[in-house]
Parts: C-alpha cells; structure tokens; sequence
C-alpha cells in the first residue's frame, strides 16, 4: 500500500497474550486447548453464585517476567477491577482485570525496521486479566453454543503507545513482542489456537496536525499478514471517508479474512459505559522489591542480548547471528552443537543456519522436532573439525542422517567415507592421474594453469571424494611441477 | 441529583432490566428520593482522603498453579436452562 | 426441649437424655406444627436432617462427640448447599440447586450439626422486613402483623418462635442484628473476613459477613467458634487463629471502657428503645464497665455511604444471573438482549431492581467520582472514626441497634429513603469491617428492642463476653413470646 500524501496513520497496538500456567488465573481449572466443550469450566468460572476468585502465582510471575524483559517498571501495588458488560462468552457480567492500576507500566520495545534502522515503541502498561470464553455458531439454527473453557484462562494485555506509523511497523512491532513472550517462556505463542491475539487502533491525521485523529479499534486479527491487511484496510478507508467529506466514529470493528475488509460490530455498539471498579473479591497485589529482584535475576537472555553475544563471542556475522536467536530453542541448539563439537563457531553457523535449517524447512519441522539432535549433529560437525571427513562427503553424510540412516560415525564407518589422509594412496592416486594424462600433463607444465583444476577433480575421484584437500593440493603441486 | 424518567431507562437499559411502562415513573420517583439522600456526601471533605475500598489492610494472597478441578459438566449443566452438545444455547448472536 | 440452650442440648445427647434423631424430629414437628403462620422455612430437609442425626447418633455412640455433635440448626437461604435448592429469597433462583456447598455449611456439617431447612430471607438479603422475599414475608413471632425484620428474617422468627434452636445468618448492613432486635435474640456479624465468604451468594462483597442468630451469647459463641477461621478459596478470608470464644465467656468485665457515641444517642430514637438500652448501660455499670462518651463524627453520613457502596457492588455481583448457564430464563426471546433483559426483569423483584439501578447509575460514566469514588472516601472517614475511638482506650462501643421496635407490615414498603433509614446504626459497622452484635434489653409495649456492641477487628471473644456476663445478670433474652413459649 502507498501512503496517499499529506496523510499519516497513527496506529497503537494491544495485544492479548495467554500466559502459559497450568491452570486459570482465578480457579483451578486446566486451560488446555481443545478439551471438550465446558470440560474445564467451574463453579468459578461458570459465575456461579457465591463463586470466589483466588489469584494464581505464576500469573503474577509471568506477568512481572514480561514487565522487566521490555525495561518496564513493576507496580508496588496493583489492583484487580471489574469490567462490566453483558455476553454470553461473560459468565459474570464482568471480566475481571487491571484498570486505574495495572501491574506493569511504562516498558518500552525497539523494533528493526526493514531499512535496518531501530526504532523505539513505548509499552504504556500490561495487565493482568482473565480471558472470555466462546461463542459457536456453526450447526445451530437459532442459536449459538456458549464454550466457557477458555473463559478465566490467564491473560497479559500488552498495550503500546501509538508510536506505529505503518502497517509494516505494527507488524515488525507484533513479531518481536511474539518472539520475546515466547523466549520468556510465558506465552506459547500460538496464534492459531488465539494464545496471542492483537487488537489495531488504527487513526489518520493530515501530517502536520497537531491532533490524533478518531480511532477505530479493529478485533482480533489472529495472524502476522491480516494485521497488516487489516490496518492497510482501516486507514485506506478513513482517508476515502475524510476525503469524501465524512467523519469517522470512534467504534469496534471486526476483520474478516476472507474479504480483508473492516466491518462495524453490532455487539459493542453500547458497551463503552463498562463501571469499572475496584473488584471487592480481590485485594491488591503487592510486588515487592525482593521478588521483583529475584524474577530479574531468573530472567532468560533476551534475543537482543544473546545475537550480540553470538557477533562478539562466536565471530558470527549480525545475520547469522539474528537467525540462530531467532529462538531460544535454536540458539540453544547452536550453542550446544558448538560446545559438543569442538568445531569453529563459524562453520557450526554455516551448517545449522544452512543445511539444518534447510532441511527442516523442507520437511515443515521447526527446531525442536530436528531429526538430529545437537548431539548427534556436533558429532558430524566434529569429523569435520578432525578431518575424518571433509566438507563434502560432510553434505553426504548429514542427508543421510536426516533420512535417519544412523549416527555420523556409524554412517563414515558404513558407507567407508573415512577421508583419506594417507599420502602415499594420495600419491598412488596422483601419478594414476598423471600416468593416464600425458597430454594435459604437457600442457599444464607448458604454462597452461587452468588445467590444474581438472587434475584436482580427477585426483579426487580416483579417491572417491575421501581425500584430505590440503594434502592433495600440496602432493598434487609438487608431482605436477615434476 | 434526580433521576427523569428516560435516564431510567437508560440505567434499565445499562442493567439489562426489563421495565413495564407504568414501573418507569415510580422508579424514577424513587430513585431521585435515593439519590437526594445519597447527595449528602457531597457534603463531606475528603479533599486529603485516600478512598477505601476495602476494610482489610490485606495483599492478594496467591493460590498455587495446580489443577484442582476435574469435569463436572454434566453436574453443572443439570441446573441450566438450556444445553446442546455440551454447550449452553443462546438465542443466535449476530456479529 | 425447644427451650434448651446449645450446651443442654449437648449435654442431653451426650447422656443419652434423648437422641439426635428425637431432637430433631422434635424440631421438624414444631416446624410442622408453626411455620404455617411464620413462613420462616423456605424449605425443609426433614431427610437430610435425620440423616444427619443419624450420623451424629453414631458420632456420639462412639464417644466422638464434639460440642455441637447432634445439634440442629437453620441455615439462611443463602449459603450454597449441595443437593439442596438455594434460592436466597428469589424468583431467579427459585430452581437452582447449587453444585457446592458453602464453606460454613461444610463446617458445620462437619462438626456434627444437623441442618432442618433453608431460611427465608429478603431477596439477595436487600431489605429491612423480609417483605422482599419471593417466598412471602416472615412473620414476627412476638405479633404477626409486624415484620421479623430483615434481611435475616427467616433465621430470627424460627430461632425465636423455637423453630431451631439457633440459625445461620449474614450481615452487610445490619441484616443479623436488626432482626436480632426485633425479635428478642442474640445476634453477631463478627469482623469482616473472620468467617469465609465462599459459597454464600454475594450482596456487596466488601460488607456481607455471615454470623448467627441465637438465644443468648453463649449459644452464638459455640457455632461461630466452628463457623470462623481462615478460608483459602476466599481471597478476603483472615488468615489468624480463630479466639477461643466459648471458654472466653467466663471472663470478668469489670474495669472495661465502653464508649457511648453521641451521635448514636442525639434524636431519632423511639422514648421506649431509648428507655431500654439506658437500662443495659446500668446493668453494665453495676458489673463495672466504666462508659465514657465518644465521637464518631461521620456516623451521620453512613446510611448515604452505605446507599453507594453496596448498590454499587451489588449491581455487579448480580450481573452474573443472566438466564444462561443456571436460574430463571425468559420463556421464548428472540435475541439475547431480550433473553437478559425478560430473565432479569421477571427474576428479580423491585427492590433488588431498584438497588442494581442506584449501583449501575453512580459506577457508569460521568458519575463514578461524584459517588462511588466520594463514598469510598466518606468510608476510609468512617472507618477512621472507629480506629480512634479504639486507640483511645475504648474496650467497646455501645449504642442502639433499631431506632423502635418492629414496625408494621407495608409501613415502609413505598418508601425505600425511610426503609433504609432503619439500619441508621448498625451500617457503620460494616463500613468499617469492625464485629457487632446485638442483644435484647427488654420490651417497649410487648415487643423487644435491642441494643448493640461494636467492637475493635478480632474483638469477637471479649464482645461475647461481655454480652454473656450481661445475659448472666439480666433475663431479657430469656423471654418467648406467648404463642411459642410452649
């Protein structure tokens, strides 16, 4: 999408993230995915009468954990406040979450843009909350079906400064906060199953104005591409609707994927009145600065942190560096083929960047389900670094392994790809060549270098690839010259 | 502060209550009368006074993360109105 | 039998004087036999109680009795139990047969006690007179044209009518001890927290405290020693060691400093009540209690603090019955707006409607500082009153209960402003979270009035104690009316 000119979007993102707990953040429900309908709904979070809510302490963790890896600062004391509206997917009447005092605030996040630059978006507050349930609508007629499992399933709400100008920052914006809340360990980050949902307030404003201009706020838009289209969307259509003389109405908008349209919810129309106030049920969480200390001392390294580290500790170029952080899974992967292999961090780069992640791509694995683990991959690496095999008998033997062949070793052992480092074979092999080629003998020692190519592939073959390189370029020189 | 009979409605709206007509304008009635009362806070100072909102000087005790619960359904949705396939009906939402 | 204090009764069961099974045959047969005219039973579990008894026969068979093993009780229509229908005095809840029990319920379950049935009560424990019960008023049994008062009024008419020997009931703004008084018993709302709040169907979550009716202090302190203590399902319960409230009883009271506010004693208090409590004050004197007057200046602003905060929360907690998942459900609605709007406007009464309209009115937009934002201040003033009062040397706090005795059917019924005028004293109370009770101290014209004890947080033991020394020297509590007597 062009930006038509004279017009900016200003856009501010808040997203729901599920945090990954065993149970609800209020009952001791079980929040996995899938279950049955209603399986996992209590009495509690059914809002049964009576019903009392009692706060889950990896909740608090996980949120805190989020607040200090994006720098922001911890409340000494938040409070939990009810959210008032009526919907079936509401069980009380009320959602309960963080309002006047949320329990991380002012945190901040630097995206890179895609001409390489950083820019910095503030992280106005998260807060903790619990998620609603379901509503179904497929096979009734004129009814839908109300599935409460999801409802009380802890929730993060992760709101940003409208510090966004494009589609493609909102973008850049969601997948670093996708990346991070799945390093942290705190979110499964599956955006399918709406474990982490995003919410665009999308605004245009002739640039220059000194105002915002009205907002939308477009609804669940579970996926990278249709938060991008559906901000393209919105802004596209507030500027035709400014533009033709229109205004537009601050209101709640819906995606729908199939037409990457926008469209107006009739639901929310008068739920803006929501009587907000301190939930009686609850009492203030305190954090103090002990336990707030302790979380930041547990925290993982942050990706920022750890591709730094792999630049200066392993020598690696800032793109490899930034493909093996890109998770925590894979740059523990890295690091443990590194360790266990012994070989040059560069070359372990080369082949888990290329020829691994190549591989899986192929197959549609991600890391964690590698065929190979690090182990079994560090022994190849490790041939390699001990010229048992060189790099392309190398290439050989890792499909080998992916096709499940066996270990390196017992591949080399099998298939008999021990590189030759025996020089008098090396030799035999050269004066072979040699023998057999009088004429482009003659013409190399006439002056004719290029030919030496051919006598190293030749070499080579005679040796079936096993021959150590250094060895035969050295031997190879020396009979040449005569 | 009193209540007109549209602005009852509108709470009644807010509420989800269903009012009769003729319930408007005793409610309305009312509820100023409630409301004439309830004005007399204003009259206090509370200029310096931080709001309380509960009487316990407590924190949020924290419950461990432990699934307690196991399926009930079937006894919970014995007491529902209605249910199909395990789940509570409603008269079709439209979005 | 009727007649018996909880540690005859005890101790008749323990000597095989008669059996749990007898007792509480007894006790459904006098339900039977009265609560025609009383209405304070909204159901009876004559199965369930003989069960019970049963069990508690064996209990003292073996010689594992506890002090209140075989003894029968009311529970308020208010507190979930399991198996048996909760209809806290609504036509929303008429069929709703709670998956759970309550946490005192599985308490005193499990000290043995025998439950006869559930109470009436005003709808959602909103009201003054127990005229907002789906179910029909209570009737006072001191005069049947009169109200039990409320909301409680199903546990006091059967406890004073000798219907139960002692019943459940909950408090948020005066609904144990105004009835209490209206009907000659002994009735305590301990400190807010003290007793779990799981299970009992919430009114307004930062006032409601659920304590008992009885005949004399004595009877209380044995079930709220088993009823109190700390609560992990309930997030506001108070994790403390519970007093030893019935061994407590004994204790001298002499040199005590009982404050007098004068707010509670200026004009608006009937001659005959006025009469009554200055009574109990000289009772008190002659055992050695030194009074002194003291100042709860805000006092005068609770009832309009009181008619914010607990519309507000009330408003809220009653969001939840929505005609879907359980409760009453509009038959036939098109659209799920009219599904909420038919359940709840056929489910709940005019009172509990017009309570929810005050509550969703001072939290929506543009009115929540003028009102729920300046009552919670107003609160913190009058909560700060008690905390000085008490860190002035002040053992206790005495004062009125009710304004009068118990007035008459459809007196207030169209006027809400004077129908919450009758809880004028005992509100702050809850305000402040602080424990409160009310005892009998003599009839104005045939009817009983009461006067009331606030206490500092936690001061449950010596609050009982001092009641108790008083019911030792003074036998207004002892007093039945005519018609229940025998």
């Amino acid at each position: 999408m062009i930006m038509p000119a004279g017009w900016e979007a200003v856009i501010g993102l808040e997203v729901h993230c599920q945090l990954s707990t065993q149970s609800k953040i209020f009952s001791g429900s079980a929040i996995a995915y899938g279950a049955e309908p209603n399986t996992q709904a209590s009495p509690i979070d059914l809002g049964m009468p009576g019903m009392l809510p009692v706060l889950n302490v990896d909740a608090v963790k996980k949120a805190v954990t989020f607040g200090l890896s994006v720098s922001a600062k911890i409340a000494a004391r938040s409070v939990f406040a009810r959210k008032h509206y009526f919907y079936p997917d509401l069980p009380k009447g009320y959602q309960i979450s963080q309002y006047e005092l949320p329990i991380v605030y002012e945190g901040l996040l630097d995206i890179e843009l895609d001409d390489g630059s950083v820019k910095r978006i503030g992280i106005t507050r998260a807060h903790l909350e619990e998620d609603a349930g379901k509503s179904v609508h497929e096979g009734f007629q004129k009814s839908s079906g109300i599935d409460l499992n999801r409802a009380g399933t802890p929730l993060i709400e992760i709101v940003s400064e409208p510090d966004l100008r494009t589609a493609q920052e909102a973008v850049a914006y969601l997948k670093k906060l996708h990346q991070l809340v799945v390093y942290l360990g705190i979110c499964d980050g599956n955006m399918q199953e709406g474990s982490f949902r995003c919410d665009a307030n999308v605004s245009v404003r002739k640039i220059g104005a000194p105002k915002f201009g009205t907002r939308t706020e477009t609804k669940n838009v579970n996926s990278f591409r249709y938060v991008e289209k559906a901000i393209e969307y919105e802004i596209e259509r507030q500027i035709e609707v400014i533009e033709a003389g229109g205004s537009i109405r601050q209101e709640t908008r819906l995606f729908n994927p199939d037409t990457g349209e926008t469209k107006a919810m009739r639901s929310k129309e008068d739920a803006n009145d929501y009587r907000y106030f301190p939930d009686p049920d609850l009492l203030p969480v305190v954090c103090t600065d002990e336990y707030i200390d302790a979380i930041r001392a547990s925290l993982p390294e942050l990706p920022e942190a750890k591709r730094a580290r792999f630049v200066t500790a392993f020598g690696l170029s800032d793109y490899d560096a930034k493909t093996l952080t890109s998770s925590r899974e894979l740059a523990a992967y890295y690091e443990a083929v590194v360790a266990a292999s012994g070989a040059e961090p560069k070359l372990c780069a080369n082949w888990v960047a290329t020829d691994l992640l190549g591989a899986l791509n192929k197959m549609s694995k991600g890391i964690e389900e590698s065929p190979i683990s690090a182990e079994a991959f560090a022994a190849l690496l490790k041939r390699i670094a001990d010229k048992t095999i060189n790099g392309k008998i190398a290439k050989d033997v890792f499909e080998a392994m992916v096709a499940g062949e066996g270990t390196a070793d017992e591949i080399i052992q099998a298939k008999g790809l021990v590189q030759v480092t025996d020089e008098s074979a090396i030799i035999a092999a050269i004066d072979d060549v040699i023998a057999k080629n009088p004429q482009q003998v003659a013409d190399y020692r006439a002056g004719r270098d290029k030919l030496y190519g051919f006598f190293v592939g030749q070499a080579m073959k005679a040796t079936q690839g096993k021959a150590n390189p250094d060895a035969l370029n050295r031997l190879l020189k020396e009979r040449l010259a005569g | 502060m009193s209540l007109s009979p549209e602005q009852v409605r509108q709470v009644a709206q807010l509420a989800r209550l269903q009012l009769n007509p003729e319930q408007v304008e005793p409610y309305a009635r009312q509820l100023s009368n409630i409301m004439e009362m309830v004005d007399r806070l204003s009259s206090a100072d509370t200029a310096h006074v931080s709001p309380m909102a509960h009487p316990l000087d407590m924190v949020q005790r924290l419950r461990p993360d432990l699934v307690s619960e196991t399926d009930r359904r079937d006894d919970y949705q014995a007491i529902a109105p209605e249910t199909q396939d395990g789940l509570y009906l409603v008269p079709k939402v439209i979005e | 039998m009727h007649k018996h204090s909880i540690a005859e009764l005890a101790a008749g069961l323990r000597d095989k004087k008669f059996s749990s099974r007898e007792l509480t045959e007894a006790y459904l047969k006098r339900i039977a036999a009265h609560d025609g005219a009383l209405n304070s039973y909204v159901t009876v579990t004559p199965e369930r109680a003989l069960a019970q008894a049963d069990a508690a026969d064996a209990v003292i068979a073996a010689g594992n009795a506890g002090p209140l093993t075989g003894i029968p009780l009311g529970q308020k229509d208010i507190f979930c139990t399991k198996g048996v229908r909760t209809a806290c005095g609504s036509k929303m809840l008429d069929k709703f047969i709670a998956p759970y029990d309550a946490t005192i319920v599985e308490k005193l379950d499990a000290a043995g006690m025998v439950m006869l049935g559930k109470l009436n009560m005003d709808e959602f424990a909103m009201g003054s007179s127990n005229e907002t019960s789906f179910y029909g008023p209570v009737k006072n049994p001191w005069d049947p044209t009169r109200v039990p008062g409320g909301s409680s009024g199903g546990s006091v008419a059967c406890v004073a009518a000798g219907l139960a020997p002692i019943a459940t009931a909950t408090d948020t703004g005066g609904s144990i001890r105004q009835p209490a008084a209206l009907t000659n018993l002994t009735g305590i709302k301990p400190t807010y927290g003290r007793v779990s709040r799981y299970g009992m169907i919430a009114f307004a979550s930062s006032l409601d405290q659920a304590g008992v009716v009885a005949r004399s202090a004595e009877d209380a302190a044995y079930v709220m020693q088993a009823m109190s203590g700390f609560d992990p399902k309930d997030s506001t319960s108070v994790d403390r060691p519970v007093d030893d409230l019935v061994s407590g009883l004994g204790q001298s009271i002499k040199g005590l400093t009982i404050g007098l506010p004068k707010e509670y004693f200026a004009d608006g208090m009937a001659a005959g009540v006025r009469a009554r409590v200055e009574q109990a004050i000289a009772e008190l004197t002659k055992l050695g209690v030194n009074f002194r007057e003291i100042s709860l200046p805000n006092s005068p602003l609770s009832v309009p603090t009181y008619y914010v905060v607990a519309p507000a929360e009330a408003s809220s907690n009653l969001a939840r019955f929505d005609g879907v998942r359980y409760g009453h459900r509009a038959e036939g609605a098109k659209s799920l707006e009219e599904l909420y709007k038919r359940s709840r406007g056929e489910g709940f009464g005019t009172e509990v409607q017009r309570r929810i309209m005050v509550g969703t009115y001072v939290l929506s937009h543009g009115y929540y500082d003028a009102y729920y934002l300046q009552a919670q201040k107003v609160r913190r003033l009058i909560y700060d009153d008690f905390k000085r009062a008490y860190a002035d040397g002040i053992d206790l706090i005495l004062g009125p209960t009710t304004t009068d005795v118990a007035f008459k059917f459809g007196q207030n019924s169209d006027d809400p402003v004077a129908m919450y005028l009758n809880d004028i004293y005992t509100i702050a109370a809850n305000l402040a979270g602080i424990p409160a009770m009310s005892l009998p101290c003599g009839l104005v014209d045939g009817l009983p009035t009461g006067f009331q004890l606030m206490g500092n947080f936690f001061a449950e033991a010596r609050m009982l104690n001092v009641a108790h020394q008083y019911q030792q020297v003074t036998d207004f509590h002892t007093q039945w009316p005519t018609e229940y007597a025998s």
